[in-house]
């Protein structure tokens, strides 16, 4: 048996799970750590989501110079959930934050950002230093709603100059975050220039691609035609979508464990793959949405419920099963 | 050296008799994809293959919107394929178009203008090319991806047939080869997919990639479907072949086999 001391065998030395060294000699010189960003394989950095959960799942965070895109649901503002932890976590390693919302008082978002576990009054007195770069974003955003009429298409290149001089602006050591919200709502205002605001998320993906920022845009995917809806799609390097679940659904209740702390769901589909051409395949790509003590998101991977025996079927399947293998309530 | 040949290059009709040519000249190659699997892949593939034909045979042109040059450069590294001696030996000419703009966005002639100087550069890229002693290799025109030259042109999809039709033209009358990858679903969603049907018409080759109808799976990452169409066998037959087979995407290559054979 095993237990037997064989002198023979070595010692296994613990192998990192990577195929790949991570310290390889192709990786640039080590730079000084910057806070917030984690380095990654291929000379990626990371930046951290806000979530730990999702930060795990998309295998360290979000990729600096990448764009996230989040599909909203239409019943549900889960996408706010990760909007909110996304920002509040910029402020925390005090990255440069741009934050732009088509709401008319983008403040009062600002305000329900979760403050971390342990702030101090340090912390909550420097955030208010970061407010009025928010606020000068949404100056420009309202400004340029209201001449929305006279300007046309003008006012997209400005948003994204802006926002350009920002990036600039935000410093070249730290990482920058932009958050945007609902950007083709109908409340934006360009909600009916389909070619611009598509135009615009491109040249968005090509400023952030050679900049040390991680864009996140939400849009709600009803409001833009199918053909369109796949563009955008297509420019995202990450894409997530969450959708509600309905509270008291017998039917869920039955085949979920922990139905009823759950706030909705999050399905993962494409991960970026910048620098390297092979897919990131997950295990599980739908996940449910838990708040815990009301503050933190927790993300789980659902659980089908042990089946009930009189049911007649023949045995209870459990652990991780993603979203492809269950029925129509749970299909994205 | 014959690397050992693959079943995309032998759908492709490449690689008989082991020899390793590049695209045969005058062929349009259309590479479909859809958000689930990306067809980047079959790109960087058959950009090796371009670059890799041996001295003086052949060039590149490559219009990059989607992604910036460190990125394929990194890619084609691991696959095998310096891309920065490509560069300065004048073997690839690349065009990073990552925030190509179209001048004057409402105005039709300014979009048909820039088009018009883009394609005055690409036939000057080939000229230079060509003008070289002992140079009858076959250059290559690839672009990655097509759905954005039409966002860049503002939806105008006669302008970018326009160039897409001048391109094709090229295939003939200058020995190129032309290979474009687009993205299907987004056309396939519309009513009427115009651009679509005359890619898909125009097409020698078709690849499309496609996820397995299960799902995601870690060891197969998708599908392949190949339409070559004009292969002729031995006896000048024309023979249109469908090949379908599965892919798994790995850092230093990508593995071709047919479904059930793997392991």
């Amino acid at each position: 048996m095993a237990t037997a001391k064989d002198p023979n065998l070595r010692p296994i030395r613990t192998s990192s799970s990577f195929s790949r060294n991570p310290s390889a000699p192709s990786v640039a010189a080590p730079s000084p750590p910057v806070p917030g960003v984690k380095p990654g394989p291929s000379g990626a950095a990371f930046v951290s989501s806000g979530i730990p959960d999702l930060d795990k799942i998309l295998g360290g965070g979000f990729l600096l110079g990448s764009v996230v895109m989040v599909m909203e649901d239409a019943d549900a503002p889960h996408h706010l959930l990760l909007l909110r932890n996304f920002m509040s976590q910029g402020i925390v390693h005090r990255q440069p934050l741009l934050f732009a919302s088509p709401a008319k008082d983008p403040r009062a978002f600002l305000g329900t950002l979760p403050s971390p576990v342990s702030s101090s009054k340090e912390e909550r007195q420097r955030a208010p230093g970061l407010d009025p770069d928010a606020k000068d974003k949404e100056k420009g955003l309202r400004i340029a709603w209201q001449y929305k009429k006279y300007f046309g298409e003008r006012q997209v290149p400005e948003l994204h100059d802006r926002g350009e001089k920002r990036k600039n602006d935000g410093g070249n050591v730290n990482a920058g975050r932009i958050a945007i919200q609902s950007l083709c709502a109908p409340q934006c205002g360009y909600s009916e220039m389909d070619w611009d605001m598509v135009s615009f998320v491109r040249s968005l993906r090509a400023m952030i691609r050679s900049s040390n920022a991680v864009a996140v845009i939400t849009f709600p995917t009803s409001v833009l035609s199918p053909s369109f809806s796949k563009r955008w799609q297509h420019l995202a390097d990450t894409l997530l979508s969450v959708r509600a679940i309905p509270d008291e659904d017998k039917e869920l209740a039955k085949l979920l464990t922990g139905y009823q702390d759950m706030v909705g769901l999050l399905h993962v589909h494409k991960v970026a793959q910048i620098n390297t051409q092979v897919p990131v395949i997950l295990e599980a790509t739908t996940f449910s949405l838990k708040m815990q003590k009301r503050r933190s998101l927790i993300l789980e991977r659902l659980n089908q419920a042990p089946v009930d025996a009189s049911s007649g079927t023949s045995y209870a399947t459990s652990g991780g099963c993603s979203g492809s293998s269950k029925g129509s309530p749970l299909d994205f | 050296m014959n690397p050992p040949s693959n079943l995309l290059d032998e759908a492709l009709g490449l690689g008989h008799g082991g020899a390793m040519a590049p695209l045969p000249a005058g062929r349009v190659v259309l590479v479909e994809d859809c958000v689930e699997t990306s067809g980047a892949f079959v790109l960087h593939h058959l950009l090796k293959r371009a670059l890799s034909a041996g001295e003086g045979d052949g060039a590149v042109l490559f219009l990059a919107l989607a992604q910036p040059f460190s990125h394929y450069d990194r890619i084609l590294r691991k696959l095998g394929c310096n891309l920065s001696v490509q560069r300065s030996n004048n073997k690839l000419h690349f065009f990073d178009m990552l925030k190509l703009e179209f001048p004057g966005l409402t105005e039709g002639n300014d979009i048909e203008g820039g088009f018009v100087e883009l394609y005055s550069k690409i036939q000057r890229a080939i000229e230079a090319s060509r003008s070289k002693e002992y140079s009858r290799g076959c250059i290559t025109i690839m672009i990655d991806d097509l759905s954005l030259l039409e966002i860049a042109a503002c939806g105008s999809i006669d302008c970018v047939l326009d160039f897409l039709y001048y391109c094709i033209s090229l295939t003939s009358e200058l020995d190129c080869s032309l290979v474009i990858l687009n993205h299907e679903d987004i056309y396939s969603s519309e009513e009427a997919p115009r651009l679509l049907s005359h890619l898909e018409y125009l097409a020698d080759i078709v690849i499309k990639t496609e996820p397995l109808s299960t799902g995601l799976a870690a060891d197969v990452h998708g599908q392949l479907t190949i339409f070559n169409k004009g292969t002729c066998n031995r006896h000048g037959h024309s023979m249109n072949k469908i090949h379908n087979f599965h892919f798994k995407v790995k850092e230093n290559g990508v593995e071709y086999f047919y479904p059930g054979s793997q392991y």
